[in-house]
């Protein structure tokens, strides 16, 4: 129901009244994918290495996800494949950091071209076909509860899975002990090391499980919010916004979700904004979310300067703000650590 | 948390340690490396390899016609190249290259627009130019003021005025200078032949085109090698740290940095508009900035291996255009095959290393 509710939000455009109850519900959808990739490069930082292959990672596994659903008709296949390919896309990253000492950030700027490329060309037969499309399927008993029943669970499977991932991240995270090594080799390596934890292992463990989730973020997209593909796709640029929704939720996945969400709910609104300002040209919005991310991270920035916070301490609305966006990255992303 | 991709040097000069056989032998593996994987990507979208790789020969190197194209991809590449070196000196990812290749074609864009029906043409064009640079270079700027005041990573800094520009191409095309009647994806309306650079009739190739393309490159060599300016760039991309003990800026030489970067790269769009298109398009830029970061990557960041590496990637890119027609196959296939080749260059070199490493250990 959500997603029919959305795409009729696309076609009219103009709304003179806002149902809140399908804004919300269309926010919880369209943050799905974006959320998923999200949360999964936060696994990933959180041990120390950078994946910034994103954006064409998501294009590749959109693709290879349609392609695989429509061959197969299965579309638990599709998101299994996606996943996989995630997880090789990030391996590839990892591996070149951990055991051939090269850059991860080249390595991810050239992997983030190769494969939407990649997606491309190996795509390109199956453009603008129709394929299977995950259905919707509402909860029992939970629906019925007034309004949130609507906004919450009245959704398709991967938007219920991704919304439960950030409970499981979290937990997973904070809670367990796994979840202590997997932020101590992100901290610190050599301490982690001469505890007995191999970092190098943690690293590419948790490399490619981040890379799993980026995986379904695309099949998300070409087999839910975006069915099909085509050139474009419609998910450009969204592996960029999730790189910068970690650092706005300041490497905790709790704190990133909200960042999903809050930004689904932009790109929501820019919709009946259209609808209601004709006049803006439709290029404005869709370029729109990029420098609003800019913006975030300058305010991201300046929460964490000493001066800022000095001048921001009598002032509580600011000082709150401030406090919810402090963000410490962990000390050891993005270096390189040899065992030994 | 400003540098948190910062803290290794993106430039690294350590070539010159081997031999020139191990060279050679590096290089062959590394492209059968490629061409292996490249063969295996076409074997699953069910197209016959030696087909696609003849036409990609035929359609960049099989005739004249077709080597001017790829000249005219080569100066756009080799200019953004140059300007890239500045930035990579200082460790900066200038991701945001593409942006300001299209914001020099806006800029020229604009200054040919005023000189549509004036008799001094000539005066227009050069005028074009410094607008472009000027285009390229505020572009840039703005980036690394995020960068320097803002705090905001020049990838993701670059990355956003990218789309930025990208949208605003698209505004104008469709918005304030679309064609008379109608408005389409085709561009803004040609210009008059006297806003053309100046071109050799038989090759359709513009002298000066390819002349800034030399000019750029022996400029840049004789900044890196033999300026202040460039040992600075390079002092502070080793170190910055002991460079800011030492008394320089880091914040200010990047602004120069960039500042350079973007010129080169404005200048780019400026011919890309008055040399090749002599209109606006909405893909203007045509993907040779992110291109360019590969091309200085796989030149391991010299300013001489450059320009040939460009070459051979302009062959790529103007010999896949065949593929399409010829196979009715995506021509994105020579961006795998590039990406593909820095990938395996990056493996192979880092791997040939290790061997070594590991060989002295054992002989001491």
């Amino acid at each position: 129901m959500a997603q029919t509710s959305q795409e009729k939000g696309e076609g009219e455009a103009v709304m003179s009244e806002i149902d809140l109850t399908i804004l919300f519900a269309s926010v919880i959808a369209a943050a799905a994918p974006i959320l998923l990739a999200t949360l999964g490069e936060t696994i990933t930082e959180k041990s120390g290495i950078i994946n910034l292959s994103l954006d064409g990672t998501i294009m590749l596994s959109a693709m290879s996800a349609f392609v695989i659903a429509l061959k197969t008709d299965n579309l638990f296949v599709g998101f299994v494949f996606a996943a996989v390919v995630g997880g090789l896309v990030a391996a590839v990253v990892a591996f070149f950091s951990i055991y051939l000492k090269q850059n991860q950030v080249a390595v991810g700027f050239v992997l983030t071209l190769m494969t939407r490329d990649l997606a491309y060309f190996i795509g390109s037969p199956y453009s603008r076909m129709q394929g299977p499309q995950v259905g919707p399927m509402s909860i029992p008993v939970l629906r019925d509860i007034p309004f949130l029943g609507d906004v919450l669970f009245q959704h398709n499977l991967p938007v219920y899975f991704s919304m439960v991932m950030i409970g499981v991240v979290w937990w997973y995270m904070y809670k367990t002990r796994l979840g202590l090594r997997l932020r101590s080799v992100g901290e610190n390596p050599e301490a982690s090391y001469a505890r007995g934890i191999s970092p190098n292992r943690v690293q590419m463990v948790y490399a490619v499980c981040g890379g799993l989730l980026v995986g379904l973020a695309g099949a998300a997209f070409s087999l839910c919010i975006k069915p099909g593909w085509g050139q474009p796709q419609g998910a450009e640029g969204s592996g960029w916004i999730a790189l910068a929704l970690v650092i706005f939720g300041g490497w905790n996945p709790v704190k990133a979700a909200l960042g999903a969400y809050l930004f689904a709910f932009l790109q929501v609104m820019s919709i009946y904004f259209q609808g209601w300002l004709p006049s803006i040209p439709a290029q404005v919005f869709q370029v729109a979310p990029f420098p609003l991310m800019i913006f975030i991270l300058v305010i991201v920035f300046f929460a964490q300067k000493e001066s800022f916070v000095r001048w921001a301490e009598d002032k509580p609305v600011i000082r709150a703000i401030i406090h919810a966006l402090y963000a410490a990255a962990p000390s050891a992303l993005g270096r390189r650590y040899s065992e030994e | 948390m400003d540098d948190y991709m910062q803290n290794e040097r993106v430039v690294s000069e350590n070539r010159d340690k081997e031999t020139f056989s191990e060279y050679v032998g590096e290089a062959v593996f590394t492209l059968v490396a490629v061409l292996a994987f490249t063969t295996f990507v076409l074997i699953l979208a069910g197209a016959p390899p030696i087909d696609a790789y003849y036409h990609i020969f035929k359609g960049s190197l099989g005739s004249w016609v077709k080597f001017t194209h790829v000249i005219k991809a080569w100066i756009p590449l080799t200019l953004c190249s140059c300007g890239l070196i500045y930035t990579f000196r200082i460790g900066l990812w200038n991701i945001g290259v593409e942006g300001q290749v299209v914001m020099g074609a806006i800029f020229t864009t604009f200054a040919l627009r005023l000189g549509v029906g004036s008799p001094l043409s000539g005066i227009y064009l050069v005028f074009s130019f410094l607008a472009g640079i000027t285009g390229g270079a505020i572009w840039a700027l703005l980036a690394g003021f995020l960068k320097t005041k803002g705090g905001v990573h020049e990838i993701f800094a670059g990355l956003g005025l990218n789309f930025v520009a990208q949208g605003m191409v698209l505004w104008l095309i469709f918005g304030p200078w679309r064609r008379p009647g109608v408005a389409s994806m085709s561009g803004t309306e040609i210009f008059p032949s006297e806003l053309w650079l100046p071109y050799i009739s038989s090759l359709r190739l513009s002298p000066i085109g390819l002349a800034s393309a030399f000019g750029a490159l022996i400029l840049t060599a004789a900044m890196i090698r033999h300026t202040r300016i460039g040992l600075y760039l390079k002092a502070i991309g080793n170190n910055p740290n002991s460079a800011y003990l030492f008394g320089l800026k880091p914040g200010r030489y990047m602004l120069i940095a960039m500042i350079c970067a973007g010129g080169f790269a404005g200048l780019a769009g400026s011919m890309q508009v008055s040399g090749v298109y002599h209109r606006l398009i909405p893909s203007i830029s045509s993907n040779y900035g992110y291109l360019s970061l590969l091309v200085v990557m796989l030149a391991n960041y010299n300013v001489w291996i450059a320009p040939v590496i460009a070459f051979f990637f302009a062959c790529l890119n103007v010999g896949s255009i065949q593929l399409p027609m010829m196979l009715q196959l995506d021509s994105s296939l020579s961006g795998v095959i590039q990406g593909t080749l820095v990938l395996a260059t990056l493996a192979v070199h880092a791997w040939r290393r290790q061997v070594r490493k590991k060989g002295r250990v054992r002989r001491s």
